[in-house]
């Protein structure tokens, strides 16, 4: 591959993280283990007015709210279980990125497996049945039977 | 007929079903956590008098309304009448959550539209909002006697929506001790 074309795929792949990061350079701490879990928390927290992005990922008035907040919580030393907690209470589990497994989650967490379960079950019932079904031997009359019948013309052999 | 021939055709009515029921969900309404519990407490400066509060004790003893509203907020001026309608012809008070605003542009606006409030508290930093679980406005809550939130509105009410679930939900409550 060209270089050029290096240097556009590279930049094509760090483009979108430039603008998120930019956005919470605001963010300074001391300590590097709030830090951690500051960026951990905003990457798993939805913003709610804009639903396919972090709260970490948006420009929305609301993210940038719930972005100080966080900040807020984390310096106050709060742990990461905490602040999930406190949004949950306010935006329920729709808040989290990852939702918790419990009885209303079930579907969401397990589903999938199972339809690649049946898949799998599917996949393996069909290539039994092909192995078991055995090429059909025929007598060498019958062979010669069917040679003719290909070489008739078709108007014969039509049911009209 | 083979029956199985009807397997594909059978999936893809299942998937039409759940597609088409998916469809006329609103994504953006999330179910509001809040229903049935406390209203969240504030202490707010209104919007008209900054040094008046009010707080989430006001809405001890009675029935009312909470309106989340802001003077940028376009589909707030569309419900406005409603609420100013509302407001003159019941005695639940409406109490507005200034939400984001700046306090001269939210005074305009009550003096240009009308005001329907009691009393609106003025979040300018919009914190009681992240408390009380707004992520957009409008959004309007009703509060019982007790001060619990029996009801969330998502988005601007309706007349239809003031007229069918509103007014019967807050006869309802008004029966409750």
């Amino acid at each position: 591959m060209k270089p050029i074309y290096l240097v556009f795929f590279a930049l094509l792949i760090t483009l979108p993280w430039a603008n998120a990061y930019s956005a919470f350079n605001t963010y300074q701490f001391e300590d590097p283990v709030k830090k951690k879990r500051f960026d951990t928390l905003i990457n798993e927290l939805r913003c709610t007015v804009c639903q396919n992005q972090t709260i970490a990922g948006s420009n929305a008035g609301l993210a940038k709210d719930l972005r100080d907040k966080v900040y807020k919580m984390v310096n106050e030393g709060k742990t990461e279980q905490e602040i999930k907690d406190f949004m949950v209470a306010r935006f329920t589990d729709f808040v989290l990125y990852r939702p918790p497994v419990k009885k209303s989650t079930y579907l969401l967490w397990i589903g999938p497996f199972v339809l690649l379960l049946l898949a799998i079950i599917i996949l393996i019932i069909q290539i039994r049945k092909r192995i078991q079904t055995p090429a059909v031997a025929i007598e060498p009359q019958q062979h010669e039977r069917v040679q003719q019948l290909l070489k008739t013309e078709k108007k014969d052999i039509t049911h009209d | 007929m083979n029956i199985r021939a009807l397997i594909p055709l059978t999936i893809f009515i299942v998937l039409v079903v759940f597609l088409s029921i998916g469809l006329t969900r609103d994504p953006k309404k999330i179910p509001s956590p809040l229903i049935g519990k406390p209203a969240p407490e504030f202490n707010l400066p209104t919007v008209l008098k900054p040094n008046q509060q009010v707080s989430h004790k006001d809405f001890l003893g009675k029935v009312s309304i909470v309106n989340v509203w802001a003077s940028w907020c376009a589909a707030c001026r569309q419900e406005h009448p409603l609420m100013v309608a509302f407001a003159k012809k019941h005695k639940t008070p409406i109490y507005g959550l200034n939400y984001k605003d700046q306090r001269s542009d939210a005074i305009r606006w009550l003096q240009a539209f009308g005001n329907p409030y009691v009393n609106s508290a003025y979040d300018v930093a919009g914190t009681a909002g992240i408390d009380w679980g707004v992520y957009g406005v409008p959004e309007s809550f009703v509060i019982d006697k007790k001060g619990i939130i029996r009801y969330k509105q998502i988005g601007p009410f309706t007349e239809d929506i003031i007229n069918n679930e509103l007014i019967p939900l807050i006869a309802k409550l008004e029966q409750e001790s």
